[in-house]
């Protein structure tokens, strides 16, 4: 089972949601939670757990060689990424714009652009009893989440069978990287609040969803914030909602401090039994 | 001397655009002929990546021996830029090409 954990607008809960549920969880069951925010990943900072693993992710990229280049244009003219520039006399390569397709490398007919290895990133695996936890943090100066965020779910599913819950904690928004996250995930979680900046992204979250054809939920998260807006959209549009967390200074309290919340507020652990359920039932294929 | 501009329309009342790599057009004034033309740079704005390092390819192979634009080039752009003889003017963003061209004339624009 894969949940992907999602928003529209940024800082809504995601990260809160990911280490409280997949803690949660992780009392009863096999969870894997999965920091995919690679280019500010930041649920170690709630998680304990031991260094198991530790290894660096690389993209192929093209590197010139001027002595066989004849200056033809090929390999600037098939990339789309604009990523190999022709300057006068001079192949650049902008590797941070390279996507990794090899057009540029295959039809270069001298073979002047070999792809060689560059680091992108970092994937660290900790482990703590029922809970394995995996980051992947993009290298500074590196453009391009999707790649990274590609090789970590392949790390993944390659150690976990799918009687594994596997938490996908999600970068905001609804561009690539997002798609990436969610595409491989069985269901999705959409962590909103209750304002009207919520309630637009929510809507482009929901319509990607829509798009991508999963099967979603929300949690309004601040619950008592704002105005009704999102839950009576939710019900209007008939989408489910999962939990609702309270606006509450004891919940900001216990996240400022990088604690777990759920252990330390009751309301806010009866709102994690919910999610807990609502997980449980759809992997009992309860839930259509 | 060639001189090109980012600008948002065709002629020397446009306004400038402030942006490089996705500016709407560049005016090519070629001061020995007297001579001003256009060429759209609209399919920049198609780009999701790279626009900069295009545009800056684009710019390259007109041959302008000055570029007066807004904002100036990002990292990208001003690396392939390097490549060429090209004197690049900046903070001409919020004038019409005119004004621009008068500025650089009058040595008013700063240089980037």
């Amino acid at each position: 089972m894969k949940i992907a954990i999602a928003s529209g607008k940024g800082g809504t809960g995601k990260t809160t949601v990911s280490t409280n549920i997949a803690s949660y969880l992780a009392e009863t069951e096999k969870v894997v939670l999965v920091d995919l925010d690679v280019e500010e990943p930041n649920s170690k900072l709630f998680i304990k757990a031991d260094l198991y693993n530790k290894e660096d992710k690389f993209k192929m990229i093209p590197q010139w060689n001027q002595n066989l280049c004849t200056l033809c244009g090929i390999c600037q003219e098939v990339c789309n990424y604009n990523s190999v520039i022709q300057a006068g006399n001079t192949i650049m390569v902008f590797s941070e714009l390279c996507h990794s397709c090899y057009a540029c490398s295959e039809l270069c007919p001298t073979e002047a652009l070999p792809m060689i290895p560059v680091k992108m990133g970092e994937l660290t695996h900790y482990k703590n009893n029922n809970l394995d936890f995996i980051e992947s943090r993009l290298e500074i100066g590196q453009e391009l989440a999707v790649p990274l965020i590609a090789q970590t779910i392949d790390y993944v599913n390659n150690l976990f069978t799918d009687d594994f819950i596997k938490l996908y904690d999600s970068p905001p928004g609804t561009s690539c990287p997002v798609i990436e996250v969610t595409k491989d995930a069985d269901f999705v979680i959409l962590v909103t609040e209750p304002t009207p900046f919520g309630l637009n992204d929510l809507k482009l979250a929901i319509e990607t969803m829509q798009e991508l054809q999963k099967q979603f939920g929300v949690i309004i998260n601040r619950d008592g914030l704002g105005d009704a807006e999102v839950e009576n959209y939710c019900i209007k549009n008939k989408i489910p909602i999962i939990a609702k967390i309270p606006n509450s200074k004891e919940i900001a309290h216990y996240y400022s401090r990088g604690m777990l919340i759920y252990k330390q507020v009751s309301e806010f652990k009866e709102q994690m039994e919910k999610v807990k359920r609502y997980i449980i039932n759809s992997m009992r294929g309860v839930l259509k | 001397m060639k001189i090109a501009f980012t600008a948002k329309g065709k002629d020397w009342s446009s306004s400038m655009d402030p942006r490089f790599g996705r500016t709407e057009y560049f005016l090519i004034y070629d001061e020995e002929k007297d001579k001003i033309e256009f060429i759209d740079n609209s399919e920049a704005n198609q780009e999701a990546h790279g626009a900069g390092p295009k545009t800056a390819q684009k710019l390259f192979d007109l041959g302008a021996q000055v570029l007066i634009t807004g904002n100036g080039p990002g990292g990208n752009a001003a690396s392939v830029l390097d490549k060429m003889e090209l004197k690049i003017y900046i903070g001409a963003g919020d004038m019409t090409v005119k004004a621009a061209y008068e500025a650089y004339k009058n040595n008013q624009l700063k240089k980037f």
